[in-house]
């Protein structure tokens, strides 16, 4: 995957799409919540606008509304000649500039018993105030502002109507029926009525402009379009009709709504302008509704485009934070690049290489910097180990010359005394380290005695090996003055005991063989008990005094044992490295393997024999390191000297 | 005026009717315009029950369509309305053809008015009465004792047989040419022209099931309505101006019925002349009404034509309720003849 092998490419995505979510959560919240407060605000603000225009609407119609009353209750407190109520008439019209005309139109032979029609109306024209008699051929009572107000005895509001007096004015008529007579006889007596052009109002209401193209409307209680910023469809289109043609259920219902004098802020779906708001309310005493309305789009509009020029903003907010990525990522992984390179050559062992140059203090320069006194502290080590190796090699040369040196003081040509014939000896030492602490000898103290001995000195190696010279010395040279093994290992014991401020010690199995007849004298300094093999019987372990180790105290004395060898005994000797090596699983050889390996093959010659023990201990070591020297020596007693000659078992 | 020679006119008109009808088409197909460019325009006008509207359509397409020129007319369509009588036009000599309802007609020759059906558009009755669920009447014998809108004059002859043949006691109001009485409470039930008030009722938000009507035609009152009329007089002199007439204006008809929207189109623009509020809405549904009721599938019930059964019916009827004391012959009051007063 290419962004698991760059930094830069992980910060990128890390920090691009992180920051873009951030944004998008943060505009789009903006907008939701923003939505929320302006569809709230606007319909405040509609709300508003509609009581406003309501209570303007409103208090012009309802002072109009108040005179007209005023006019019907006066009528019925007294009753009037016919001059007295043409004066209350024109009076109440110059009183009332609002009013345009006033009828009291009278029930059928109500006013005069002579007159079925009687409707005095007085209006304006040019600021003057026009008087228009009764006329007997104009029918009144089936007008609808007649006949509405007769029939259900109450005031109200027409439908508003152009009037055909020539001007384009549109009027409305406020009907107020008044009563005669008394008690039971109290019946209508007729109808007040006051002309009123609302056309200013209309205009007042048309000209609403709510945001872009929103408008207000006024429609009548038949759905009849009154105000609208559109003149044409004033009285020509009704809100029904408008449903019908657009097949339109849902403004259907919101026009029955409207007329039944209902109050909304709803959303409608089919307007021209799109999906709009819609606040209504009646208009109070006339039972019209007054309708504000607004495109949703233009609501949101710029909110739209704030969001818009957000998201613009935060496009280029993460194009910039991107590049800033890259920058700030190339300035880290530049170095870091370099160091890369200077570390591969460096662990190919390259240590002459410059580091790049840092100059900066963050986590980088100290990197670089620890680089740098890594590679010098490797240097460093190198050279020493140098040092180290080059001084170990020549200990090892010297070791090496050691070994030849403690090798050669070893007899090591067999057979040694090819011209003697009564016996026959083999040996061999194999030390665990370049020197051992192991050694064995064998020498003739005069013509017919011949000593041979086994010795193991504590520890190993160069210490070992020093004090292996010293004992060997010494046991030779007290050997050639000295009688009895005993004597011997008393007196050397003696000597190393003197100065032995190491506290090392060696153990040594001492024998001196009379070739003469076969007597074998030995004393034992702690040393293993050796093993003899009796002419038919095969070998067995010799049950010898034990002794003490020679070199730690002074004083120790030591016991003379002897046998006697018949032709054909084998005496072997050999120290702990045989019975006490390991095998992986630190199983020691033991003594019964020895004896066994030792039966295995009785006639052999020594050297064979010896050669099998070894080859036997190496099998069991199966490669397990040689922990101790390995050492043994074997005799064989062939005939006593001066008898007929037997040839030499073969070495 | 003598009578031998009127009647012995109107044999001759009724032959020159069929040739010239006849003709007419044939020329309309062959020729076009050609027909009329040969003769001078002869003046002649109409007036209309009301106002305009789509009530009115065909005469109204014939005039903007050129086909009264067509046949020879220069014509002329004078704006009725509330005002004003096309009886009292007619024999006023202001018009020489009105649109006046079959029973209208009746009464006026019955009262000694010379009238002839020259045609017969509206072939049933469109009035009804209409009532609001909500003031529980369902059934004729419900409105008993309510306050019903009822027109004054001719065109509430056929509620009030209807309320005589259910012997049903109302309160009965005066109504004027509006519904608002209704839609105010003033009255619990509505006279309404099925093609007109009935659909103003709609546009004024109620829902037909909130209403409870009753079509007249439905309860046995079918009293044919429109019909165009010339004075007797009229058609003795210019029979073929008559005739001209009635082609043009039956093709108008035609015309309005095949190209709806631009007979509407053309009310329209004569109502914003008029000055009377135009709603194309409404006058879609009142076109489309009035072919229902003018192209009547029924036989012996014919485009243009008052079926002699109908015609005899409706006299019965009228004669009935004493409001005809003498049904004239179905063939003096068609023009064919001009038999015996």
């Amino acid at each position: 995957m290419p962004w698991n092998k760059s930094i830069t490419l992980k910060l990128i995505l890390v920090f691009t799409l992180s920051s873009a979510l951030i944004f998008t959560v943060l505009i789009g919240y903006n907008y939701y919540r923003s939505s929320l407060l302006l569809e709230k605000g606007l319909e405040g603000e509609a709300r508003n606008l509609a009581f406003s225009l309501v209570h303007r609407v409103e208090t012009e119609l309802a002072a109009i509304g108040k005179v007209t009353e005023g006019l019907a209750r006066t009528l019925e407190v007294a009753e009037y000649s016919e001059s007295e109520l043409l004066a209350l008439m024109r009076g109440t019209l110059v009183n009332n500039p609002e009013i345009y005309g006033t009828v009291i139109a009278f029930e059928p032979y109500a006013f005069k018993k002579s007159l079925r029609f009687y409707d005095p109306y007085f209006y304006r024209e040019n600021g003057e105030i026009r008087f228009i008699e009764s006329d007997q051929s104009y029918n009144y009572l089936l007008k609808d502002w007649y006949q509405i107000a007769r029939e259900t005895e109450k005031a109200d509001w027409s439908e508003p109507y152009f009037d055909d007096g020539g001007e384009e004015a549109l009027m409305a008529t406020y009907t107020v029926p008044f009563y005669m007579g008394e008690g039971a006889a109290r019946r209508v007596g007729g109808i007040v009525a006051s002309d009123v052009d609302i056309r200013y109002l209309i205009e007042l209401v048309s000209s609403v402009k709510v945001l872009k193209s929103g408008y207000a409307a006024i429609i009548s209680r038949n759905g009849m379009i009154i105000a609208h910023p559109q003149q044409d469809l004033i009285l020509n289109e009704n809100i029904f009709s408008i449903a019908e043609e657009y097949n339109d259920q849902e403004l259907r219902e919101l026009g029955r709504k409207m007329i039944r004098g209902e109050s909304d802020f709803t959303l409608y779906a089919n307007m021209p302008g799109g999906r709009s708001w819609v606040y209504y309310a009646p208009l109070g005493s006339t039972g019209w509704t007054l309708a504000v309305t607004f495109p949703e789009a233009e609501l949101f509009a710029e909110l739209n485009q704030m969001s818009l020029a957000m998201s613009g903003m935060g496009l280029a907010g993460v194009m910039l934070l991107t590049i800033a990525v890259v920058i700030m990522a190339r300035s880290i992984t530049r170095p870091l690049c370099h160091l890369v390179k200077a570390t591969n050559a460096l662990a190919k062992g390259n240590f002459d290489l410059e580091l790049p140059t840092v100059n900066s203090d963050d986590e980088v320069g100290v990197l670089t910097r620890d680089f740098q006194e890594m590679k010098v502290s490797l240097l460093q080590y190198i050279h020493d180990l140098t040092e180290t190796t080059a001084a170990k090699e020549r200990i090892q040369s010297e070791l090496k010359v050691a070994t030849d040196i403690q090798t050669s003081l070893l007899p090591r040509i067999f057979p040694p005394f090819p011209d003697r014939v009564e016996f026959s000896i083999h040996a061999s030492m194999d030390p665990a380290k370049e020197v051992g602490g192991d050694f064995f000898d064998f020498f003739f103290i005069d013509q017919h005695r011949l000593c041979f001995l086994i010795a193991d000195v504590s520890d190993k190696g160069v210490p070992a090996a020093l004090y292996m010279m010293v004992a060997k010395t010494l046991l030779k040279t007290e050997a050639q003055r000295l009688g009895t093994p005993a004597e011997i290992l008393t007196r050397v014991n003696e000597i190393l005991a003197a100065d032995n401020e190491s506290c090392m010690f060696v153990t040594v199995f001492f024998a001196i063989l009379d070739t003469r007849n076969g007597e074998v004298h030995y004393a034992n300094a702690g040393h293993n008990s050796p093993l003899l093999a009796s002419k038919g019987q095969g070998f067995e372990y010799l049950t010898i005094k034990a002794g003490f180790v020679l070199g730690p105290m002074p004083g120790s004395t030591y016991e003379n044992e002897k046998i006697t060898m018949r032709p054909g005994d084998v005496f072997f000797l050999y120290t702990d490295g045989v019975t006490e090596a390991k095998n992986q699983e630190s199983a020691l050889f033991g003594e019964q393997r020895l004896l066994a390996t030792l039966q295995g093959d009785p006639q052999a010659s020594l050297s064979e024999l010896i050669h099998t023990v070894r080859a036997e201990v190496v099998k069991h070591a199966n490669g397990a390191p040689q922990s101790d020297d390995v050492t043994m020596l074997a005799v064989r007693f062939n005939q006593v000297e001066g008898q007929a000659k037997i040839a030499p078992t073969v070495l | 005026m003598p009578t031998i020679s009127r009647k012995h006119t109107a044999r001759q008109w009724s032959g020159a009717w069929l040739l010239a009808l006849f003709l007419g088409v044939i020329g309309l197909i062959f020729s076009g315009s050609a027909y009329a460019d040969e003769n001078v325009l002869k003046k002649a006008s109409l007036f209309p029950l009301w106002s305009p509207q789509a009530q009115f359509a065909g005469y109204y397409v014939a005039l903007d369509k050129g086909l009264y020129a067509r046949h020879g007319l220069e014509m002329t369509i004078i704006s009725g309305g509330p005002e004003r009588s096309p009886v009292e036009s007619l024999q006023k000599g202001e018009a020489d053809f009105a649109v006046l309802w079959l029973v209208d007609a009746l009464q006026q020759r019955a009262g000694g008015g010379k009238l002839i059906n020259v045609a017969q558009l509206v072939q049933r009755s469109s009035t009804m009465l209409v009532a609001r669920k909500s003031s529980g009447i369902r059934t004729p014998a419900d409105l008993a004792g309510r306050k019903v809108g009822v027109w004054e004059g001719v065109l509430g002859i056929p509620a009030r047989i209807f309320l005589n043949n259910y012997h049903l006691q109302v309160k009965e109001i005066p109504q004027s040419y509006t519904v608002n009485l209704f839609l105010r409470g003033g009255v619990e039930v509505v006279s309404a022209m099925w093609y007109n008030e009935y659909h103003t009722l709609m546009l004024s938000g109620l829902d037909s099931d909130e209403l409870n009507v009753f079509a007249l035609h439905d309860y046995g009152v079918d009293l044919p309505e429109d019909g165009l009329y010339t004075l007797a007089e009229t058609l003795r002199q210019d029979p073929e101006l008559v005739a001209a007439f009635v082609r043009a204006s039956l093709e108008g008809w035609d015309y309005a019925f095949t190209h709806p929207d631009e007979a509407i189109d053309i009310v329209l623009k004569y109502m914003r002349e008029a000055k009377v509020p135009a709603n194309r809405i409404h006058q879609r549904w009142m076109l489309a009404r009035m072919e229902e009721l003018i192209k009547h599938k029924n036989s012996p019930r014919s485009f243009g034509r008052l079926a002699q059964s109908d015609y005899e019916a409706v006299g019965e009827v009228l004669r009935k309720h004493g409001l005809l004391p003498v049904v004239p012959p179905y063939q003096v009051f068609v023009g064919e003849t001009d038999a015996v007063e």
